[in-house]
């Protein structure tokens, strides 16, 4: 059932090796000096002093906590550097098959997006995980990285899910059952960058919350890239020749910020329970004028 | 209608509605994000969880007439870096709420602001960079 899509053919395939579709570039930015706020344990999270020079990045580590500061991990509308934002420039480059497929989910954010009822948005609307990529293209909070010499594993805010990359030289598997966050392994290409690649994920989730799609063919390449020690940008390029004519870079050199080692991220998930009340509070009540 | 409406919005709840070009983040397709409302009430309850915290409250008019209003913000991860905590608000609190309304015209907003009795306020997290209209693209 998973394996229903038609390849759109050889054309397709030659196209995914033409460089990468570049939207917009995320220029690294400086840590926000006003930023409030407070962190899982209630205590006052301290940013960096506007004049703060960042020691040079250690090699081959890009643990520890990690955050975008106050929204800009959220990508409301979609892919950071690729938003639904009506600009032709944003729009990722569809195959037949794609624009199909996206004519099928039905956002509640951006140029498509939906009244609640409406809205079959996966994460929204069952409860299902974000899933891989979504978990870098959607709600990309405070981000905990672990290193052991084997694997790299990320600790994700959002839902409170986990990833393995596997760093140990292994292969990514061959036609692997899919996952919802796939199957990734990491290579250092230098001394400050780790690039992941990921295979397998489940086609049941969307790329982003625009309800952008993939098949189960999707290639995911991270780069994780530690600028200095305090700063970590990650690039995220997605390669599905089923849905996409080329490759496209949906998160460009994303800047996130080191935290204390003592800064203990708060937990946020959204439990079905919780879910179901704002709806019945919200969902229903914004549409209807006589329910409420 | 339209002034009909207004008319009894103010009569109701000392209800101000006003041509504003402001802007909602999240699932806005249902409120109407030209317009503001202004709500002064009685906090009847505040829930504070994922995916977005609600308030809900009573607005009376003048003859007693009691409208329940609910309004909600984002989430308490991204409310709690704007000064918002699990006991910013609780019920029979007094407040001053400016929301988008609803499309619809229930009694539902979007929060722009709220003001305490006491004169603090609370942003409710609206990012104009995040607005999109639905008809504002070409569709792919």
């Amino acid at each position: 059932m998973r394996k229903h899509f038609v390849v759109p053919g050889l054309v397709l395939a030659a196209l995914i090796f033409s460089p990468p579709l570049r939207s917009q570039t995320t220029k690294p930015r400086s840590p926000d000096p006003t930023e409030p706020g407070l962190d899982g344990w209630g205590r006052p999270i301290t940013p960096l002093p506007k004049d703060h020079k960042s020691a040079p990045a250690p090699r081959h580590d890009i643990s520890g906590i990690w955050d975008a500061g106050d929204t800009s991990g959220i990508q409301p509308l979609g892919a950071g550097a690729f938003p639904d934002d009506g600009k032709p420039e944003h729009q990722p480059p569809y195959t037949p098959l794609g624009l199909e497929m996206l004519k099928l989910t039905k956002p509640s954010n951006g140029t498509r997006s939906v009244l609640p009822g409406d809205n079959n948005d996966p994460v929204f609307t069952f409860g299902d995980p974000q899933g891989f990529p979504r978990e870098d293209l959607y709600e990309l909070r405070s981000t905990q990285v672990l290193q052991r010499p084997e694997n790299v594993v990320i600790l994700y805010q959002f839902a409170k899910v986990w990833r393995v990359i596997w760093t140990d030289g292994r292969e990514l598997p061959k036609d692997p059952e899919p996952r919802w966050y796939g199957y990734s392994v990491g290579k250092w290409v230098d001394d400050y960058t780790l690039v992941v690649e990921t295979i397998g994920t489940d086609e049941r989730t969307w790329l982003d919350r625009a309800g952008r799609p993939h098949s189960a063919d999707l290639r995911v390449e991270e780069r994780f890239h530690r600028a200095d020690h305090d700063h970590l940008e990650l690039s995220v390029t997605i390669d599905d020749p089923k849905m996409y004519t080329k490759p496209w870079v949906a998160l460009d050199k994303f800047v996130m910020d080191l935290q204390p080692s003592s800064f203990d991220v708060r937990e946020m998930i959204w439990s079905p329970s919780e879910y179901n009340e704002y709806n019945k509070l919200m969902g229903n009540t914004a549409t209807d004028k006589e329910s409420h | 209608m339209r002034n009909k409406l207004a008319a009894l919005f103010c009569a109701v709840a000392g209800l101000l509605v006003v041509s504003a070009p402001v802007f909602a983040h999240h699932g806005y397709a249902a409120y109407d994000t030209d317009k503001q409302v202004a709500l002064k009430g009685t906090v009847t309850r505040f829930v504070w969880s994922n995916p977005h915290c609600m308030v809900q409250m009573d607005v009376s008019d003048e003859s007693g007439h009691v409208a329940h209003w609910i309004a909600e913000t984002e989430n308490p991860s991204a409310m709690i870096r704007v000064g918002w905590t699990d006991k910013s608000l609780k019920p029979g609190d007094q407040i001053t709420l400016t929301a988008l309304p609803v499309k619809s015209g229930a009694p539902v907003g979007r929060i722009i602001e709220i003001t305490l009795a006491n004169g603090q306020k609370l942003p409710g997290r609206i990012n104009p960079a995040n607005q999109v209209k639905p008809d504002d693209s070409p569709k792919p």
